[in-house]
């Protein structure tokens, strides 16, 4: 079939049919291993292993479906900046909390 | 090569206070991104309320997490991914001018969507009816004489937290719903082409995002422990 796009070669980049067959086959393997090793008895390591597996699932989706791999540097950098104004968020309001007691009880 | 009509639609679709149509391209996809920036610290702010009650009343999360239907959570995370493939999908049909394609499937990730929103319906009811919806109404029990509820007031904010974070997800939901069935009206009318496609790439963006948040949301609400009821 005729792929008018080949001669757009600069406008667009068409990303191959197999790379999100490929990233969707990923997607679908890792939501499986994050329902098994929910059932693994890891402790406190329980949280990190799905939140990795969440974070590789979502850095997925971010790179290829929502194009960001070939996105210009100027997305990119907004995307890091945002996250880590997120984490600024989490980490000065569990600062707090965390540390709420201490002056009344200790450490 | 751009068809005559594809270039009239593009010609329709430009605007003058851009120099180019990669410019109004990247200028309209920027300005995505910068929406869904935003939407980030939306869902964040409830992340972080999550964060300092879980680690405040573990034992309560763990007591709530445990009636969650986790083979209905793992099958609409599948649904969900499932959804974004056929929206990739549907966004490249549009970048190739493939109109059919893309029409058929950005119909498919409609039907997804509304799988997603079913399922979802599904244990909205069976919550509702063991009263687990935070508020005057509501009740905690274990289900287990050997283990009763150590905190169910605690536990009650777990669930209070379940039903706003799937809930504005779902109401994301609803929007892309909506916001795709318009791709599709207009996309069969001929309103895209492979020079001016601008709005299925952007509403793709908005489709996938809404993805993202659902997978950090199902380990944390469903697989937080199956051990300590």
């Amino acid at each position: 079939m005729a792929q008018p796009q080949q001669h757009d070669d600069e406008y667009t980049h068409v990303v191959p049919a197999s790379l999100y067959v490929g990233i969707w086959a990923t997607l679908m393997v890792l939501t499986l291993t994050t329902v098994l090793a929910s059932f693994a008895e890891l402790g406190q390591f329980n949280i990190v292993v799905a939140l990795l597996i969440a974070t590789i699932k979502g850095t997925l989706v971010v790179l290829f479906f929502m194009h960001l791999r070939y996105s210009p540097k100027l997305t990119i950098a907004a995307v890091i900046a945002s996250v880590f104004f997120l984490f600024i968020m989490f980490s000065l309001t569990m600062t707090d909390y965390l540390s709420r007691a201490w002056s009344t009880y200790g450490h | 090569m751009a068809t005559s009509s594809e270039i009239r639609s593009a010609e329709r679709s430009f605007q003058h206070h851009f120099s180019s149509m990669v410019q109004q391209r990247d200028t309209a996809t920027f300005g995505m991104w910068m929406f869904l920036l935003t939407e980030i610290m939306f869902f964040g702010g409830l992340f972080t309320s999550y964060l300092v009650y879980r680690q405040a009343y573990y034992q309560a999360f763990v007591e709530g997490s445990q009636k969650m239907n986790i083979i209905l959570g793992a099958v609409n995370t599948a649904v969900l991914i499932c959804s974004s493939l056929s929206m990739a999908m549907g966004v490249r049909a549009a970048q190739m001018g493939n109109k059919k394609l893309m029409v058929i499937l950005l119909l498919v990730t409609i039907l997804f969507g509304f799988g997603f929103l079913g399922i979802k319906g599904v244990e909205y009811h069976e919550h509702w009816t063991n009263h687990e919806f935070p508020g005057p109404n509501f009740h905690f029990e274990t289900g287990d004489p050997a283990h009763p509820a150590t905190d169910p007031v605690h536990t009650e904010i777990y669930f209070g937290l379940y039903w706003a974070m799937t809930g504005l997800h779902a109401f994301h939901m609803v929007i892309g719903i909506g916001l795709v069935t318009w791709l599709v009206i207009a996309g069969s009318r001929g309103a895209f082409s492979p020079i001016y496609y601008s709005p299925v790439e952007n509403v793709g963006l908005y489709w996938h995002f809404v993805d993202l948040v659902w997978i950090y949301l199902f380990p944390l609400l469903y697989l937080i422990s199956h051990k300590h009821s």
